[in-house]
């Protein structure tokens, strides 16, 4: 008997009585104003800074100040300028030297701050991982109260790949250190435009 | 064969050191007051509790039926699937996928089912190069050690010894123990080894039923580093890793990090449904023991751990032993009701690692009845006679004199006499393991009953 | 009203005062309070060690003991959860800790002592999260605390905020034998922490946690004093 039929045997005989499935829950979602405020919160706690703007030239003037364009910088905002073309790089590897890599992203949870970041805004999985600076752009509309909430809004499903991106690479395994930049990006910024 | 040590014998050994023990104490409480602080700002917390578990009990009600859909959505979604009865096939599966892609260099992330399999000295002795790559794994990994922690790896080593591992396998400055520094010189390390492996094992945190994908959760990006740049993926899982809906993560991943560590998510929440153009996913489904502590009544309830290790940062024996006296994967409370399911006469000790306080049942995201196993398991412990025979015998007679008013009684009474007239040298000797560090009560002059019977009874 | 005391084995036979004080204290708001001679012990020494089986005759003669009263009163949390986990099986006897019998059936409102004490509650883990006597610090939810709330009833009294409010003592039962060197750092580390906040009395609705505090305080010289709850309750004071 293959090891399958054989797991699946021993469960149907050792399996307890079924079991009813809950529903799903959903919980009240509070204000819109405050979700912007729990989400700056909740960044922050992450190890990441959110940035409430009203325009795209905001985000460039605050990024030129802040980082050094000339290093390879990947854009897939059409309203924010990189150095690097995307759709030049074919193998994954070749993101090696990337700077900073500047995303949209589609929905955020106020709650954890976290933002879904779907295979089809990364234009390579490794991206968001393997540059050394990370920026988000995300709409205000865009913004979810919690969990429940952004499951119900998207199919994490219809993406090959898809993840939940809530603030920079860190660890704490020294001794409880909290250290941003384990692996991945060191710094992740996200801009809230409030249009 | 040597004798296997006990969790007691484990604990005073470290205990030994008092000023370790402190400090890994208040480490581990520190981890457990900031998962209060997450979980009080929730008032929905008990319904998330209560659901979690739910939901968990109608898996292992439906696990056969589930696995298979899961298996075919899966499959459809271009994943290969694999089933494992155990710990050897699962090894011999990663084998076999390993040659068949002719990987030399392997990646993993995190993953206690590994652990619990052994790959990585079964792959080692194989001759490949296994990285572990949380940074916590391959601290230990570098000083040839297991998990202390199933979410802190390294929390049993202090700063100064990991700049001293990090000195001797990284050539970092010797006796530089800044964690910042100490984590730039293993990031630096383990880029490299992320753009040369070959392949990435994972872990799998939840498999998805109704779309056939699973997702995988890290702080530190480790898992997505190695497994979007290498060619083969290869994700090891529990098969009771599954949950039926994919808006049942809103519930699991609200309750697992803040269980962990307090923090509201992990910084990245992995949906892996199907592999990159090209490349190839694997998905190895491992029994090894689940399926027959299924059928135990008492202990089923085990299986919907989530592996948040809150039970550990919470356990005040696990704090004040650390993770290795239970030489055991799973350490504290979750392990010592995992483990003797396992190996009851190895692990016969862990059921009585604890004073049974329940902590670590209230901390549960899942509400496993922990400290009720705990229970169980003893009583199967000594059941099989894996027990002292002196205590056998001690309970076998307490239960004899409690059982005879009588008796009972006159020992009592026998008892107070004696201790009273017996010199303190005699009392506090070596075979009173009670009066070794505490003073005995004072007997009195008289019981209750005595005092009853003069005082209110006709 | 009528009552069934039970009162603990070593509670019987080392800390008679915490029998009597319970007693005076049910009689005191008007209940009948009777004491069945030939009681022994729950059992539960047995069966936290592994060998509930041999607790069988201990359940029996509970049984007998009890088995026809509508309340049964213990001043014991721990004891009192052993018996209806795992003694009282189908029967109908009501079996309540003392503090919650006094908050919940007795609904006391007036103690009438005072006790010019700075006290530290040591919170024992059966009476907690077994029968639920207060809220443990890792649920949510909202707060109560029945030892507590009986407790700042009495005049004077200091009632001193704690590190770690519920961690427990590391009595254990047999616990505290077998695993004896983490037994007594669990059970130093309780009382520093009760000691670091100027606490002079340490209480608590379970004895034999207590046993163990006492045990170690008294092998190191420490000051601090131990008394059972019904102790302060029934108007008691530090010898």
């Amino acid at each position: 008997m293959s090891s399958k039929n054989e797991m699946l045997d021993k469960i149907a005989k050792n399996k307890p009585p079924k079991n009813t499935l809950p529903e799903l829950l959903s919980f009240g979602s509070g204000e819109r104003k405050e979700w912007l405020e729990q989400f700056s919160a909740s960044s922050a706690l992450n190890g990441g800074t959110t940035i409430v703007v009203k325009s795209w030239e905001e985000i460039e003037s605050y990024l030129k100040s802040k980082f050094d364009l000339d290093k390879q910088t990947v854009s897939l905002s059409p309203d924010l300028n990189g150095n690097l073309d995307i759709a030049s790089i074919l193998d994954p590897h070749d993101l090696e030297k990337v700077e900073l890599a500047i995303l949209e992203g589609t929905y955020g949870v106020a709650e954890n701050a976290a933002i879904w970041m779907p295979e089809e805004k990364l234009a390579h999985r490794a991206l968001p991982f393997i540059a050394q600076h990370l920026v988000v752009v995300l709409e205000s509309k865009n913004l979810l109260p919690d969990m429940h909430e952004a499951y119900r809004k998207i199919d994490v499903a219809a993406s090959d790949y898809g993840v939940f991106i809530a603030g920079p690479s860190k660890t704490a395994d020294i001794e409880q250190s909290l250290v941003i930049g384990a692996h991945g990006p060191r710094s992740m910024t996200v801009f809230i435009l409030d249009l | 064969m040597a004798k296997t040590i006990t969790h007691a014998e484990a604990a005073e050994a470290f205990l030994k050191d008092a000023d370790r023990t402190q400090w890994h104490d208040e480490t581990l409480w520190h981890v457990r007051t900031k998962r209060d602080t997450a979980a009080q700002k929730l008032p929905e917390w008990e319904q998330l509790r209560e659901n979690a578990s739910k939901v968990k009990e109608y898996v292992l009600s439906h696990l056969d039926e589930l696995l298979v859909t899961f298996e075919k959505n899966a499959k459809a979604n271009g994943i290969e699937v694999l089933w494992a009865k155990d710990a050897a096939e699962h090894n011999q599966h990663v084998y076999e996928i390993l040659q068949k892609h002719s990987v030399q260099n392997i990646v993993k992330s995190k993953s206690i089912l590994t652990e619990e399999c052994g790959l990585n000295h079964f792959l080692e002795d194989k001759g490949f190069d296994v990285v572990d790559t949380d940074l916590g794994e391959r601290i230990i990994q570098f000083n040839k050690q297991v998990p202390s922690h199933i979410v802190m790896p390294a929390i049993h080593l202090k700063k100064k010894e990991i700049g001293d591992i990090f000195h001797t396998h990284l050539g970092t400055q010797q006796g530089a123990d800044d964690p910042n520094y100490l984590t730039e010189a293993a990031r630096n390390h383990l880029r490299e080894k992320f753009i040369n492996a070959n392949a990435a094992i994972t872990g799998v945190n939840f498999g998805i039923v109704e779309s056939g994908g699973f997702v995988v959760c890290t702080n530190e990006g480790n898992a997505d580093m190695g497994t979007h740049l290498a060619d083969v993926h290869i994700a090891c899982m529990g098969i009771e890793k599954l949950i039926p809906r994919k808006a049942d993560l809103g519930v699991y991943l609200r309750l697992l990090a803040r269980s962990a560590t307090g923090q509201s998510i992990t910084n990245y929440s992995s949906h892996f449904h199907r592999p990159r153009s090209g490349k190839k996913m694997y998905l190895i489904l491992v029994d090894n023991g689940r399926t027959e502590q299924l059928g135990r009544e008492h202990f089923r309830n085990s299986l919907k751990c989530i592996r948040c290790g809150a039970c550990m940062n919470t356990c005040p024996i696990y704090r004040r032993s650390s993770g290795f006296s239970y030489n055991a994967t799973v350490p504290g409370p979750i392990g010592s009701i995992l483990s003797p399911g396992m190996d009851l006469k190895k692990h016969s000790t862990l059921p009585f690692a604890s004073t049974l306080c329940g902590s670590c049942s209230d901390v549960c995201p899942v509400k496993i009845n922990i400290h009720e196993q705990l229970y169980q398991w003893r009583q199967v412990v000594t059941e099989a006679g894996h027990d002292s025979a002196a205590k056998k015998w001690a309970m076998k007679i307490g239960g004899k004199v409690m059982g005879s008013p009588s008796l009972y009684d006159f020992l009592g009474k026998s008892a107070r006499s004696a201790l009273k007239l017996t010199p303190k040298k005699l009392v506090y000797s070596r075979v009173n393991t009670w009066g070794k560090s505490r003073d005995l009560p004072e007997p009195p002059k008289e019981s209750f009953k005595e005092w009853y019977r003069k005082n209110r009874k006709p | 009203m009528k009552v069934a005391l039970f009162v603990p084995c070593y509670v019987e036979q080392f800390y008679p005062e915490v029998g009597i004080a319970t007693l005076e204290l049910l009689e005191k708001y008007g209940v009948q309070v009777e004491y069945p001679l030939e009681q022994t012990c729950c059992g539960q020494p047995m069966a936290n060690s592994g060998y509930q089986r041999f607790g069988d005759d201990a359940s029996r003669v509970f049984m007998e003991n009890f088995g026809d009263y509508e309340y049964v009163v213990a001043p014991s949390g721990s004891c009192t959860l052993h018996v209806k986990e795992h003694v009282l099986g189908e029967s109908e006897v009501k079996v309540y800790e003392l503090c919650e019998f006094l908050t919940d059936i007795l609904k006391v409102e007036d103690v009438g002592v005072s006790f010019p004490f700075k006290v530290g509650i040591h919170a024992s883990c059966h009476g907690l999260r077994g029968l639920r006597l207060a809220k443990s610090s890792e649920i949510v939810g909202d707060d109560f605390n029945k030892p507590r709330t009986l407790l700042e009833k009495v005049k004077d009294i200091q009632l001193v905020e704690l590190q770690r409010k519920d961690e427990c003592c590391g009595f254990g039962g047999t616990f505290a034998v077998s695993e004896e060197a983490i037994s007594v750092r669990m059970g130093m580390d309780r009382l520093a922490d009760h000691e670091d906040s100027g606490v002079e009395v340490i209480t608590s609705a379970d004895m034999s946690c207590l046993m163990h505090l006492q045990g170690l305080s008294k092998r190191n010289q420490h000051p601090v004093k131990i008394m059972h709850i019904a102790q302060i309750l029934n108007g008691a004071k530090p010898s």
